[in-house]
């Protein structure tokens, strides 16, 4: 039984508190199993969610390297492409390799603890830093304003009536953790931010050490020390905190230095071995708006971009092996994400201009273990605005992980994500609460069937799909990930059907039609000549 | 007013400052730069909160324009109104919009009548302007506390309140006189009951005590003291239909009352008929040719407006100055303030944010900041819901207007050694940012009406909005009274980036706000931004300090 219901059959949470269950006092008997049934947030699961944010726009096409689709590549990026001989290899697939600085994240692969879903976007991509980060924090359409954070609304469906009576006894902590950022809009809920911010590490190690930063030497230095006291002390679960900490003593070795993200990761590691029932925390990395210069001439696989995907691998990995090391690996599934991929082609200054879709990874013991979607498909002739085409809209990962990793029912999964998303699997069906599986194992994927004719085609393309029952999506981008026209958005019957493309004078170029079927898509790249 | 012609000289104390918290400065004229942030250090110090437009008009004038605009007088507010009239209960006689300050007494209403005067003292905070004159008269409610709750009846709040307000920038003696004879003050420290047959010494303690002299350690003022001044005060009643004090010769004690040795062995002859009030003068008289009396109130001035550590160097070069010219221009206040606005001492860069904001100073003072929209008069029930919202907030952060804890005042002001930290504790500084926090996001809301911090119009008033450093510059400027650590500028400016490290980001999504204002997206984007980035700014320890 939820809580929320629980509370709901008698009265309103601020009267049911401080009152009796069946005569005894919620403080005495809140460590009971009964009342821990009744009163324990919905789901009974000690799951973290890990979210790395990579600020900036990462050129997933220089992270995620398409072996099948390298030379196409190279001729669209000859300034920056990596050489081939350099990409690193990926056990069980030809088709994918990693930049060469990302090796951490190689070992986590082979062994069985990374997935790589290519091509996450969303319909209608948004160029704008501010306006992508805003769609993927509050999850919302591309042309639609949120107000709250998917995280914050999932948070607010577990913890109902947050912050009044909070922390309690059965949620002493806090609900989300946000490491070296303000509290992010991803938290905010329905009506007030469900995170907590720990602004930097310094600030952490000061919390938990006690210790002021500096101040003046004025009578406003010693009055400002004074007050930062007492913030310090009133800091809503600051002592949690520093109880979790404590509990901690001894980390992985392996951490790289000067790696801001490896820096927060190794705290987040901390509070989750140290006990800290927080379900979500997100960390940061920034630096990834590269539009100049993002590699050394001659030496592509060196330079800023490598370095940023180094701290990005070596931060993951060392965190991964820190959690084995502190036994809470089982725990932790993580997710790295951009607010928007680059463009195909590269500019002339050495670097990429913001685009659309691109890889994300998801790390843990549990992660599910394969390259999701195929390698993007990369056109002879790239126009400069040319983007990679969506396969998965990032909303399917969010849902996806809600329900395998946290077992979020489907009622409120809708609640959370706004409306039905395809479920992928993102988590091994080993793991444990897991409440339903994904609406068809990944092993199928390969027999949908997409097709057009003729291709390439002027006024007119027949497109011939098959679908396997159920809701079907049928889209038509352009090369800027804009949605042309949705063919089909219904229920249909499984087997295989025909609709037909018209040219209502859309301009010559390439254009990719995207097929998805339940957990299932494909796209194909279409050809409009003159 | 008078001005002294010749300003008695101190010696100046040379010896070395012990800590670093210290400064030998005193009160000669500052007369380095007077610039920006000497402006805004006087505004913050004088002032309950200011604004930007404000600041933007005074930032031209010199030094003692300023100075002079701030210590004069502002006009008098309305008298507060019958706000409370509702489906349970409407005032037999005062019809609502109406004031109730002359109505008769009602014991159904007086509860109503003293939320309205709350309420409304509240709003006449938040109304001040260019003046000091609402800070002085919270400054003398401070010193001559009463509590509402224990005078009983709103309406002698409201003569309280007048007569303070009357005095806050005019002679402190003659304001000393006045308030013995006011009728709140006869009521709260039970002036009306001392009579010749049964004296209360309860006034009589207190005007010495805590009124004139205070009890340092230079005051040796004896018990036969406070009996011979209890026995000058008797005779005085409160007529409860008038609201006024009279004095009764038959109540009076005509006898002589000796004095001590402190006071040089003073006698007031015992005078008979309407001459008995007469013995009040002499009393007051004699407790003002006491130098304690101006030394007092001077360190009074000193810990309200500077800070509350009284060293010796600061005794020497700040107190004893302005206690003299307090006696050489005969109390008058004005010409002490002056002094202390214009002194090197208050611009020393030890004394720039060492004061904490009072619980009045930081819910005033960000209303003000960010121009909160209030109900307008015409909405007067919902105007006085709103400043009673913003009282209570004040109130539960341990300042409670019309009723301090007692008759001391608040002990921030007096309550050595942690004075105004008192302010700031584990229960009133997330009480603080709580409101902050509220006021930022969804604002207050009550019968349908809503005060909020609108970002986007403070934002407009800035130097150059779309400039991301120039943005912060400012705001923090205006803001925070002690400066911002590096590392802290870039964290704000890091929210308003959402973590990109190019400027024209910014610039870009103010422009297209700019360019299409009424379009909820591109304005969220900026809005959004803006909220997280006051939200963290607005928490930081050194919005505490002014």
């Amino acid at each position: 039984m939820k809580r929320r219901d629980f509370l709901q059959t008698i009265g309103p949470a601020g009267i049911v508190f401080p009152a009796l269950i069946n005569g005894f006092t919620f403080k005495a008997f809140a460590e009971s199993p009964l009342v821990s049934a009744l009163t324990q947030a919905p789901t009974e699961t000690d799951h973290v969610l890990v979210i790395i944010q990579l600020n900036g726009g990462n050129d997933g096409l220089n992270t995620v390297i398409p072996f099948d689709q390298y030379d196409q590549l190279a001729n669209a990026r000859s300034n920056i492409i990596i050489p081939k001989n350099k990409l690193l290899k990926l056990n069980g697939t030809s088709l994918t390799g990693l930049h060469p600085s990302m090796t951490g994240l190689q070992t986590l692969f082979n062994e069985e603890k990374l997935q790589i879903i290519q091509s996450v976007g969303y319909p209608q991509p948004n160029f704008s830093h501010f306006r992508a980060t805003d769609i993927w924090m509050s999850a919302s359409d591309s042309n639609q304003y949120i107000n709250s954070g998917w995280a914050g609304r999932y948070l607010a469906e577990e913890y109902a009536g947050f912050p009044s009576a909070y922390p309690n006894a059965v949620m002493p902590d806090p609900l989300a953790i946000q490491i070296g950022s303000f509290v992010s809009p991803a938290m905010q809920g329905p009506s007030v931010n469900m995170g907590m911010a720990i602004s930097d590490p310094v600030n952490f190690y000061n919390l938990i050490n006690g210790i002021q930063g500096a101040s003046p030497n004025t009578r406003g230095g010693k009055e400002l020390t004074y007050i930062r006291q007492v913030a310090q002390q009133t800091t809503q679960y600051g002592a949690a905190i520093k109880n979790a900490a404590a509990k901690v003593t001894k980390q992985f070795s392996g951490y790289p230095t000067g790696n801001s993200l490896a820096d927060q990761l190794k705290i987040v590691a901390r509070l989750i071995a140290g006990g800290l029932k927080t379900r979500i925390y997100m960390v940061s990395l920034g630096g990834f708006d590269t539009h100049a210069q993002q590699v050394i001439a001659n030496a592509t696989d060196t330079g800023a971009h490598a370095r940023l995907l180094q701290r990005v691998s070596e931060g993951i990995k060392a965190f991964m092996d820190d959690l084995t090391f502190l036994n809470a690996h089982k725990r932790v599934i993580g997710m790295t994400f951009s607010e928007f991929g680059r463009r195909i082609k590269s500019n002339s200054s050495g670097g990429t201009d913001h685009g659309a879709a691109a890889p994300l990874f998801v790390f843990g013991h549990y992660a599910q273990n394969d390259v999701l979607g195929t390698s993007p498909e990369i056109p002879l002739i790239t126009s400069a605005s040319a983007n990679v085409p969506m396969q998965y809209d990032f909303r399917s990962v969010y849902s996806s992980l809600l329900k395998q990793w946290f077992c979020v029912p489907d009622t409120t999964l809708e609640n959370v994500m706004l409306k039905n998303f395809q479920n992928l699997r993102v988590v091994k069906s080993s793991a444990p609460c897991m409440s339903s599986n994904p609406d068809i194992p990944p092993s199928l994927e390969a027999n949908l069937v997409l097709n057009n004719y003729p291709n390439p085609f002027q006024s007119s393309t027949t497109l011939t799909y098959e679908s396997r029952g159920g809701h079907t999506l049928l889209q038509v981008f352009n090369t800027e990930g804009k949605l042309i026209k949705t063919l089909v958005d219904k229920e249909v019957s499984a087997g295989s059907h025909k609709i037909t493309f018209e040219n209502e004078g859309y301009a010559p170029g390439i254009y990719y039609a995207r097929l998805q079927n339940n957990n299932q898509q494909q796209t194909r790249t279409m050809m409009m000549g003159r | 007013m008078k001005k002294p012609k010749v300003l008695k000289r101190v010696k100046k104390v040379k010896f070395n400052p012990q800590g670093s918290f210290r400064t030998l400065a005193g009160v000669e004229q500052y007369a380095a730069v007077w610039n920006e942030s000497k402006l805004r250090h006087l505004l913050r110090r004088t002032l309950f909160g200011f604004k930007q437009e404000d600041f933007d008009s005074w930032k031209s004038k010199s030094m003692a324009e300023v100075v002079q605009l701030l210590i004069s007088t502002s006009p008098a507010p309305l008298p507060p109104i019958n706000n409370y009239n509702d489906t349970n209960f409407s005032d037999p006689t005062v019809p609502a919009g109406q004031t109730w300050v002359n109505a008769p007494y009602d014991g159904n209403a007086n509860g109503r009548r003293n939320s309205s005067l709350k309420s409304w003292w509240l709003g006449n905070l938040l109304q001040q302007n260019s003046s000091i004159h609402e800070k002085m008269t919270l400054f003398w409610h401070n010193h001559f506390a009463t509590e509402s709750a224990d005078v009983g009846d709103a309406r002698y709040m409201y003569r309280y309140y007048s007569l303070l307000r009357k005095y806050a920038l005019g002679n402190f003696k003659d304001l000393v006189l006045e308030i013995t004879k006011d009728p709140a003050m006869l009521r709260y420290l039970n002036g009306y009951l001392n009579t010749k047959t049964a004296p209360d010494e309860n006034y009589a303690r207190e005007l010495q005590e805590l009124f004139t002299l205070g009890k340092g350690p230079l005051v040796f003022y004896t018990e036969a003291d406070v009996r011979a001044a209890a026995r000058v005060l008797t005779g005085y009643t409160v007529n409860a239909t008038t609201i006024s004090s009279a004095f009764d010769p038959n109540r009076h004690d005509t006898g002589n009352k000796q004095f001590s040795t402190y006071y040089q062995n003073k006698v007031i002859l015992g005078k008979t008929g309407v001459n008995g009030a007469k013995e009040t003068e002499e009393l007051i008289d004699m407790l003002f040719l006491q130098e304690e009396t101006a030394l007092y109130l001077s360190r009074k001035l000193y810990r309200f407006f500077v800070y509350y550590e009284i060293d010796a160097a600061t005794e020497a070069n700040v107190i004893v100055p302005m206690a003299n010219l307090f006696r050489a221009s005969s109390y008058e206040i004005r010409p002490v303030l002056e002094l202390l606005f214009k002194s090197t001492h208050f611009y020393d860069p030890v004394n720039v944010a060492g004061l904490i904001k009072s619980p009045l100073d930081y819910c005033v003072g960000l209303c003000k900041e960010f121009k909160i929209q209030f109900p307008d008069s015409a909405d007067f029930a919902n105007q006085y819901l709103m400043y009673d919202y913003i009282r209570t907030q004040a109130s539960n952060m341990q300042q409670n207007l019309a009723d301090p804890p007692s008759v001391s005042g608040w002990p921030a002001y007096y309550q050595a050694p942690q004075f105004h930290e008192l302010w700031i504790n584990s229960d009133t500084l997330p009480r603080r940012n709580q409101f902050m926090n509220i006021l930022l996001t969804s604002g207050y809301t009550r019968n349908g009406k809503k005060i909020v911090i609108d970002v986007l119009p403070y934002i407009h008033e800035l130097s150059d909005p779309g400039n991301p450093n120039l943005l912060i510059r400012d705001t923090v400027a205006h803001l925070c009274a002690i400066e911002l650590t590096t590392e802290v500028i870039q964290f704000l400016k890091g929210i308003l980036l959402s973590g990109q490290s190019t400027d024209s980001y910014w610039t870009d999504a103010w422009t297209s706000y700019k360019a299409n204002p009424n379009n909820t997206v591109t304005r969220n984007m900026v809005v959004s931004r803006l909220n997280s980035m006051f939200s963290y700014l607005l928490n930081l320890p050194e919005y505490q300090l002014s």
